[in-house]
Protein backbone atom coordinates (compact mmCIF):
# COMPACT_ATOMS: atom_id res chain seq x y z
CA UNK A 1 0.00 0.00 0.00
CA UNK A 2 1.38 3.51 -0.70
CA UNK A 3 0.05 7.09 -0.25
CA UNK A 4 0.86 9.68 -3.01
CA UNK A 5 -0.10 13.31 -2.70
CA UNK A 6 -0.49 15.54 -5.80
CA UNK A 7 -1.39 18.85 -6.27
CA UNK A 8 -3.13 20.67 -9.84
CA UNK A 9 -4.15 24.19 -10.82
CA UNK A 10 -7.46 24.80 -10.64
CA UNK A 11 -10.77 26.98 -11.55
CA UNK A 12 -13.01 28.19 -8.86
CA UNK A 13 -14.43 25.68 -6.01
CA UNK A 14 -16.44 22.73 -7.17
CA UNK A 15 -19.86 22.90 -5.96
CA UNK A 16 -21.11 20.02 -3.89
CA UNK A 17 -19.72 16.75 -3.64
CA UNK A 18 -19.44 13.30 -5.69
CA UNK A 19 -18.08 9.65 -5.51
CA UNK A 20 -17.53 7.22 -8.29
CA UNK A 21 -16.24 3.57 -7.74
CA UNK A 22 -15.43 0.75 -5.85
CA UNK A 23 -12.03 -0.55 -4.33
CA UNK A 24 -12.79 -3.91 -5.99
CA UNK A 25 -10.04 -5.81 -8.08
CA UNK A 26 -8.56 -3.58 -11.40
CA UNK A 27 -11.31 -0.72 -9.72
CA UNK A 28 -10.87 2.49 -7.35
CA UNK A 29 -12.79 5.01 -5.55
CA UNK A 30 -12.98 8.05 -6.26
CA UNK A 31 -14.35 10.77 -3.71
CA UNK A 32 -14.77 14.43 -4.31
CA UNK A 33 -15.36 17.58 -2.00
CA UNK A 34 -14.66 21.32 -2.80
CA UNK A 35 -11.71 23.00 -2.21
CA UNK A 36 -10.57 26.31 -1.89
CA UNK A 37 -10.19 28.08 -5.40
CA UNK A 38 -7.50 27.14 -8.12
CA UNK A 39 -6.14 24.03 -6.62
CA UNK A 40 -7.01 20.48 -6.61
CA UNK A 41 -5.54 18.31 -4.04
CA UNK A 42 -5.83 14.39 -5.09
CA UNK A 43 -4.77 12.19 -2.12
CA UNK A 44 -4.17 8.39 -3.54
CA UNK A 45 -4.01 5.20 -1.70
CA UNK A 46 -2.97 2.34 -3.85
CA UNK A 47 -2.96 -1.45 -3.54
CA UNK A 48 0.44 -1.21 -6.08
CA UNK A 49 3.84 0.01 -5.31
CA UNK A 50 5.95 2.20 -7.07
CA UNK A 51 3.53 3.94 -9.82
CA UNK A 52 4.11 7.50 -8.74
CA UNK A 53 5.08 8.63 -11.97
CA UNK A 54 2.35 6.95 -13.76
CA UNK A 55 -0.12 8.55 -11.45
CA UNK A 56 1.39 11.94 -11.81
CA UNK A 57 1.81 11.85 -15.61
CA UNK A 58 -2.13 10.34 -15.73
CA UNK A 59 -3.56 13.06 -13.78
CA UNK A 60 -1.05 15.56 -15.02
CA UNK A 61 -3.30 15.08 -18.57
CA UNK A 62 -6.89 15.69 -16.75
CA UNK A 63 -5.50 18.34 -14.69
CA UNK A 64 -2.79 20.28 -15.60
CA UNK A 65 -4.69 23.04 -17.64
CA UNK A 66 -6.35 24.06 -14.84
CA UNK A 67 -9.94 23.94 -16.54
CA UNK A 68 -11.49 21.78 -13.75
CA UNK A 69 -13.16 22.91 -10.77
CA UNK A 70 -11.04 23.03 -7.60
CA UNK A 71 -11.50 19.70 -5.49
CA UNK A 72 -9.97 17.30 -2.65
CA UNK A 73 -9.76 14.17 -4.66
CA UNK A 74 -9.54 11.13 -2.23
CA UNK A 75 -8.74 8.45 -4.62
CA UNK A 76 -8.67 4.43 -3.32
CA UNK A 77 -7.17 2.65 -5.90
CA UNK A 78 -7.06 -1.45 -5.88
CA UNK A 79 -5.14 -1.55 -9.46
CA UNK A 80 -6.66 0.10 -11.70
CA UNK A 81 -5.19 0.97 -14.76
CA UNK A 82 -5.03 4.82 -16.44
CA UNK A 83 -7.80 3.88 -18.46
CA UNK A 84 -9.43 3.08 -15.84
CA UNK A 85 -8.82 5.71 -13.51
CA UNK A 86 -9.23 8.42 -16.07
CA UNK A 87 -12.98 7.20 -16.28
CA UNK A 88 -13.58 7.28 -12.78
CA UNK A 89 -12.00 10.91 -12.28
CA UNK A 90 -14.09 12.30 -15.37
CA UNK A 91 -17.04 10.34 -13.83
CA UNK A 92 -17.05 12.45 -10.32
CA UNK A 93 -17.19 15.69 -12.38
CA UNK A 94 -19.68 14.92 -14.78
CA UNK A 95 -21.97 13.95 -11.75
CA UNK A 96 -21.20 17.05 -10.06
CA UNK A 97 -22.44 18.55 -12.99
CA UNK A 98 -25.10 16.48 -13.62
CA UNK A 99 -26.54 16.96 -10.54
CA UNK A 100 -25.04 19.74 -8.87
CA UNK A 101 -23.65 17.52 -6.10
CA UNK A 102 -25.06 15.25 -3.68
CA UNK B 1 -35.44 -13.98 -21.60
CA UNK B 2 -35.51 -13.71 -24.66
CA UNK B 3 -33.07 -11.59 -26.88
CA UNK B 4 -35.99 -8.00 -26.67
CA UNK B 5 -36.31 -8.77 -23.15
CA UNK B 6 -32.87 -8.90 -22.80
CA UNK B 7 -32.41 -5.87 -24.51
CA UNK B 8 -34.90 -3.42 -22.56
CA UNK B 9 -33.71 -5.07 -19.46
CA UNK B 10 -31.83 -2.96 -16.83
CA UNK B 11 -29.32 -5.08 -15.38
CA UNK B 12 -29.35 -5.37 -11.66
CA UNK B 13 -26.25 -7.40 -11.28
CA UNK B 14 -24.12 -4.78 -13.21
CA UNK B 15 -25.27 -1.98 -10.44
CA UNK B 16 -23.32 -1.38 -7.32
CA UNK B 17 -24.48 -1.28 -4.04
CA UNK B 18 -25.52 2.43 -3.86
CA UNK B 19 -27.23 2.24 -7.26
CA UNK B 20 -28.98 -1.34 -6.46
CA UNK B 21 -30.22 0.62 -3.40
CA UNK B 22 -31.77 3.70 -4.78
CA UNK B 23 -33.69 1.40 -7.80
CA UNK B 24 -35.18 -0.50 -5.27
CA UNK B 25 -36.55 2.47 -2.92
CA UNK B 26 -39.33 4.45 -4.52
CA UNK B 27 -38.11 7.46 -6.93
CA UNK B 28 -36.53 10.08 -5.07
CA UNK B 29 -36.77 9.30 -1.58
CA UNK B 30 -33.02 7.82 -1.30
CA UNK B 31 -31.27 9.35 1.56
CA UNK B 32 -27.75 7.60 2.43
CA UNK B 33 -26.92 7.39 6.70
CA UNK B 34 -23.11 7.34 7.23
CA UNK B 35 -22.15 7.64 3.46
CA UNK B 36 -19.08 7.76 2.14
CA UNK B 37 -18.17 11.24 2.93
CA UNK B 38 -18.51 11.04 6.91
CA UNK B 39 -15.61 8.12 6.24
CA UNK B 40 -16.50 5.72 8.88
CA UNK B 41 -14.23 2.77 7.46
CA UNK B 42 -12.63 -0.05 8.63
CA UNK B 43 -9.65 0.62 10.97
CA UNK B 44 -7.99 -2.53 10.67
CA UNK B 45 -7.22 -3.04 6.69
CA UNK B 46 -4.96 -0.46 6.63
CA UNK B 47 -2.53 -2.00 9.22
CA UNK B 48 -2.92 -4.62 7.51
CA UNK B 49 -1.77 -3.25 4.07
CA UNK B 50 -5.14 -3.47 2.50
CA UNK B 51 -6.44 -0.32 0.93
CA UNK B 52 -10.14 0.95 2.50
CA UNK B 53 -13.38 1.73 1.22
CA UNK B 54 -14.85 4.86 2.46
CA UNK B 55 -18.04 3.14 3.32
CA UNK B 56 -16.50 -0.15 4.26
CA UNK B 57 -18.49 -1.73 0.97
CA UNK B 58 -21.76 -1.39 3.00
CA UNK B 59 -24.58 1.12 1.98
CA UNK B 60 -27.60 2.31 4.31
CA UNK B 61 -30.24 3.74 2.41
CA UNK B 62 -33.57 5.37 4.10
CA UNK B 63 -36.38 6.09 2.00
CA UNK B 64 -39.97 4.20 1.23
CA UNK B 65 -40.62 1.50 -0.72
CA UNK B 66 -44.15 1.02 -2.24
CA UNK B 67 -45.05 4.41 0.24
CA UNK B 68 -43.76 2.80 3.10
CA UNK B 69 -40.79 3.62 5.18
CA UNK B 70 -37.79 1.37 4.11
CA UNK B 71 -34.27 0.79 4.92
CA UNK B 72 -31.81 -0.62 2.07
CA UNK B 73 -29.02 -2.36 3.03
CA UNK B 74 -26.62 -3.02 0.30
CA UNK B 75 -23.50 -5.09 0.70
CA UNK B 76 -20.89 -4.30 -2.55
CA UNK B 77 -19.65 -7.56 -3.40
CA UNK B 78 -16.93 -5.71 -5.40
CA UNK B 79 -14.82 -4.60 -2.03
CA UNK B 80 -13.00 -7.15 -0.53
CA UNK B 81 -15.75 -9.79 -1.83
CA UNK B 82 -18.86 -8.42 0.03
CA UNK B 83 -16.71 -9.59 3.45
CA UNK B 84 -18.44 -8.22 6.60
CA UNK B 85 -15.80 -6.66 9.12
CA UNK B 86 -16.55 -4.29 11.71
CA UNK B 87 -17.81 -1.10 10.60
CA UNK B 88 -19.90 -2.70 7.93
CA UNK B 89 -21.44 -5.67 9.70
CA UNK B 90 -22.14 -2.63 12.42
CA UNK B 91 -23.94 -0.91 9.86
CA UNK B 92 -26.32 -3.77 8.79
CA UNK B 93 -27.12 -4.72 12.24
CA UNK B 94 -27.33 -1.51 13.90
CA UNK B 95 -29.49 -0.75 11.01
CA UNK B 96 -31.99 -3.37 11.79
CA UNK B 97 -31.96 -2.91 15.07
CA UNK B 98 -33.00 0.76 14.91
CA UNK B 99 -36.13 -0.57 12.15
CA UNK B 100 -37.11 -2.38 14.88
CA UNK B 101 -37.59 0.32 17.39
CA UNK B 102 -39.39 2.20 15.34
CA UNK B 103 -41.33 -0.45 14.62
CA UNK B 104 -41.96 -0.27 18.30
CA UNK B 105 -42.44 3.00 18.42
CA UNK B 106 -45.15 2.61 15.82
CA UNK B 107 -43.22 3.16 12.41
CA UNK B 108 -43.33 0.86 9.95
CA UNK B 109 -39.97 0.69 9.00
CA UNK B 110 -39.00 -2.41 6.70
CA UNK B 111 -35.86 -3.30 5.62
CA UNK B 112 -33.91 -5.03 2.86
CA UNK B 113 -30.80 -6.74 2.71
CA UNK B 114 -29.11 -7.04 -0.44
CA UNK B 115 -26.41 -10.01 -0.24
CA UNK B 116 -23.12 -9.99 -2.16
CA UNK B 117 -20.81 -11.44 0.78
CA UNK B 118 -18.59 -14.26 1.07
CA UNK B 119 -19.42 -14.42 5.48
CA UNK B 120 -16.91 -12.63 7.73
CA UNK B 121 -14.20 -10.53 6.57
CA UNK B 122 -10.91 -12.62 7.84
CA UNK B 123 -8.45 -9.68 7.99
CA UNK B 124 -11.03 -8.60 11.37
CA UNK B 125 -12.05 -11.97 12.22
CA UNK B 126 -13.84 -11.96 15.31
CA UNK B 127 -15.37 -8.57 15.48
CA UNK B 128 -17.08 -9.45 12.36
CA UNK B 129 -18.12 -12.40 13.22
CA UNK B 130 -19.79 -11.14 16.23
CA UNK B 131 -21.12 -8.52 14.37
CA UNK B 132 -22.94 -11.22 11.97
CA UNK B 133 -24.20 -12.95 15.50
CA UNK B 134 -26.13 -9.34 16.04
CA UNK B 135 -27.22 -9.11 12.41
CA UNK B 136 -28.74 -12.67 12.63
CA UNK B 137 -30.63 -11.35 15.82
CA UNK B 138 -31.66 -8.27 14.82
CA UNK B 139 -33.04 -9.97 11.82
CA UNK B 140 -35.37 -12.04 13.87
CA UNK B 141 -36.11 -9.23 15.76
CA UNK B 142 -37.42 -7.26 13.09
CA UNK B 143 -39.43 -9.92 11.28
CA UNK B 144 -42.06 -9.45 13.94
CA UNK B 145 -43.17 -6.83 12.93
CA UNK B 146 -42.41 -6.74 9.36
CA UNK B 147 -40.74 -8.73 6.54
CA UNK B 148 -37.52 -8.67 6.20
CA UNK B 149 -36.54 -9.33 2.29
CA UNK B 150 -32.42 -10.61 1.42
CA UNK B 151 -31.91 -10.35 -2.23
CA UNK B 152 -29.31 -12.31 -3.67
CA UNK B 153 -28.63 -10.82 -7.06
CA UNK B 154 -25.07 -11.92 -8.30
CA UNK B 155 -21.82 -12.16 -9.13
CA UNK B 156 -20.74 -12.82 -5.74
CA UNK B 157 -23.39 -15.06 -4.05
CA UNK B 158 -24.25 -15.63 -0.53
CA UNK B 159 -21.99 -17.47 1.86
CA UNK B 160 -20.88 -18.16 5.32
CA UNK B 161 -22.15 -16.52 8.05
CA UNK B 162 -24.43 -14.16 5.75
CA UNK B 163 -25.88 -17.18 4.58
CA UNK B 164 -27.47 -17.84 7.73
CA UNK B 165 -28.68 -14.17 7.77
CA UNK B 166 -30.18 -15.03 4.64
CA UNK B 167 -31.47 -17.78 5.57
CA UNK B 168 -33.09 -16.18 8.62
CA UNK B 169 -34.89 -13.42 6.57
CA UNK B 170 -38.45 -13.64 5.97
CA UNK B 171 -38.06 -14.00 2.24
CA UNK B 172 -35.35 -14.67 0.07
CA UNK B 173 -35.17 -13.11 -3.66
CA UNK B 174 -32.52 -14.89 -6.01
CA UNK B 175 -31.15 -14.84 -9.65
CA UNK B 176 -30.23 -17.46 -12.03
CA UNK B 177 -26.55 -15.73 -11.19
CA UNK B 178 -26.73 -15.69 -7.49
CA UNK B 179 -25.06 -18.69 -5.47
CA UNK B 180 -26.86 -19.79 -1.86
CA UNK B 181 -24.11 -21.78 0.06
CA UNK B 182 -22.38 -22.25 4.36
CA UNK B 183 -19.29 -22.92 2.53
CA UNK B 184 -18.05 -21.62 -0.74
CA UNK B 185 -16.71 -24.23 -3.37
CA UNK B 186 -13.26 -24.40 -2.74
CA UNK B 187 -13.73 -24.52 1.16
CA UNK B 188 -16.00 -27.80 0.13
CA UNK B 189 -13.65 -29.45 -1.87
CA UNK B 190 -10.58 -28.66 0.65
CA UNK B 191 -12.61 -30.43 3.41
CA UNK B 192 -14.10 -33.18 1.58
CA UNK B 193 -12.24 -33.91 -1.21
CA UNK B 194 -12.87 -33.28 -5.07
CA UNK B 195 -14.67 -36.44 -5.52
CA UNK B 196 -17.23 -34.91 -3.52
CA UNK B 197 -17.05 -31.78 -4.97
CA UNK B 198 -14.88 -30.55 -7.54
CA UNK B 199 -14.66 -26.20 -7.31
CA UNK B 200 -13.64 -25.82 -11.09
CA UNK B 201 -16.95 -27.76 -12.40
CA UNK B 202 -19.13 -24.37 -12.66
CA UNK B 203 -22.17 -26.02 -13.71
CA UNK B 204 -21.89 -28.57 -11.02
CA UNK B 205 -21.79 -25.72 -8.61
CA UNK B 206 -24.55 -23.58 -10.06
CA UNK B 207 -26.91 -27.10 -10.10
CA UNK B 208 -26.39 -27.22 -6.58
CA UNK B 209 -25.95 -24.21 -5.29
CA UNK B 210 -27.18 -21.83 -7.65
CA UNK B 211 -30.43 -19.43 -7.61
CA UNK B 212 -32.87 -21.69 -9.87
CA UNK B 213 -31.84 -25.26 -7.55
CA UNK B 214 -32.19 -23.31 -4.11
CA UNK B 215 -35.54 -21.89 -5.28
CA UNK B 216 -37.08 -25.43 -6.37
CA UNK B 217 -35.59 -26.85 -3.30
CA UNK B 218 -37.53 -24.21 -1.28
CA UNK B 219 -34.11 -22.20 0.19
CA UNK B 220 -35.46 -19.07 -1.97
CA UNK B 221 -38.62 -18.10 -2.18
CA UNK B 222 -39.14 -15.97 -5.22
CA UNK B 223 -36.71 -16.16 -8.42
CA UNK B 224 -36.62 -13.60 -10.96
CA UNK B 225 -34.19 -12.68 -14.04
CA UNK B 226 -31.23 -9.94 -13.84
CA UNK B 227 -33.36 -7.33 -14.21
CA UNK B 228 -34.12 -4.54 -11.89
CA UNK B 229 -37.72 -3.89 -12.69
CA UNK B 230 -38.43 -7.63 -11.93
CA UNK B 231 -36.84 -7.94 -8.75
CA UNK B 232 -38.21 -4.69 -7.82
CA UNK B 233 -42.09 -6.01 -8.51
CA UNK B 234 -40.75 -9.20 -6.73
CA UNK B 235 -39.86 -7.48 -3.34
CA UNK B 236 -42.71 -5.55 -3.19
CA UNK B 237 -45.12 -8.53 -3.47
CA UNK B 238 -43.34 -10.22 -1.30
CA UNK B 239 -43.93 -7.20 0.92
CA UNK B 240 -47.25 -7.12 0.19
CA UNK B 241 -47.81 -10.77 1.18
CA UNK B 242 -46.70 -10.15 4.83
CA UNK B 243 -45.35 -12.24 7.08
CA UNK B 244 -46.20 -15.87 6.27
CA UNK B 245 -47.54 -18.53 8.74
CA UNK B 246 -43.91 -19.78 9.55
CA UNK B 247 -40.90 -18.37 8.83
CA UNK B 248 -38.24 -20.69 6.81
CA UNK B 249 -36.45 -21.37 9.86
CA UNK B 250 -38.99 -21.80 12.40
CA UNK B 251 -39.96 -24.83 10.09
CA UNK B 252 -37.01 -26.90 10.56
CA UNK B 253 -38.84 -30.20 11.43
CA UNK B 254 -39.86 -30.09 7.72
CA UNK B 255 -36.27 -29.66 6.34
CA UNK B 256 -35.01 -31.63 8.87
CA UNK B 257 -37.44 -34.74 7.36
CA UNK B 258 -36.22 -34.03 3.81
CA UNK B 259 -32.62 -33.78 5.12
CA UNK B 260 -32.86 -37.64 6.42
CA UNK B 261 -34.56 -38.84 2.73
CA UNK B 262 -31.24 -38.01 1.36
CA UNK B 263 -29.28 -41.08 0.60
CA UNK B 264 -25.67 -40.30 2.01
CA UNK B 265 -24.23 -43.38 0.50
CA UNK B 266 -24.31 -42.36 -3.32
CA UNK B 267 -23.96 -39.04 -4.78
CA UNK B 268 -26.91 -37.04 -5.30
CA UNK B 269 -28.15 -35.31 -8.07
CA UNK B 270 -29.41 -32.17 -8.98
CA UNK B 271 -32.68 -33.50 -9.68
CA UNK B 272 -32.95 -35.93 -6.77
CA UNK B 273 -32.22 -32.99 -4.31
CA UNK B 274 -35.05 -31.02 -5.72
CA UNK B 275 -37.51 -34.01 -5.71
CA UNK B 276 -36.93 -34.46 -2.06
CA UNK B 277 -36.71 -30.80 -1.17
CA UNK B 278 -39.35 -29.41 -3.11
CA UNK B 279 -42.31 -31.29 -1.71
CA UNK B 280 -44.96 -28.58 -0.54
CA UNK B 281 -42.25 -25.98 -0.55
CA UNK B 282 -43.16 -24.53 -3.62
CA UNK B 283 -45.63 -21.41 -3.36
Amino acid sequence: MENIVLEFPAGEPASGRAIAGVVASGDLEVLLESNTAHRTVVNITTSVHGMGRVWEAVLARIFSDGALPAAKLEINDSGATPGVVRMRVGQVFEQLTQTGGA
Amino acid sequence: MDTQELLERESFIELDARSRAKKLLDAGTFRELLDPFERVSSPWLARQGIVTQADDGTVVAKGEIDGQPAVVLGIDGGFQGGSMGEVSAAKIAGSLELAAEDNRNGIPTRAVILFETGGVRLQEANLGLAAIAEIHAAIVDLRRYQPVIGITAGPIGCYGGMSIAAALCTYLIATREARLGLNGPAVIEQEAGIAEFDSRDRPMIWSFTGGEQRYRTGLVDAYAGDDTGAIRAAMIERFRAGRPDACRSERVEEFLQRLSEVDAHAQPTPQQVAAIYAKEFLS
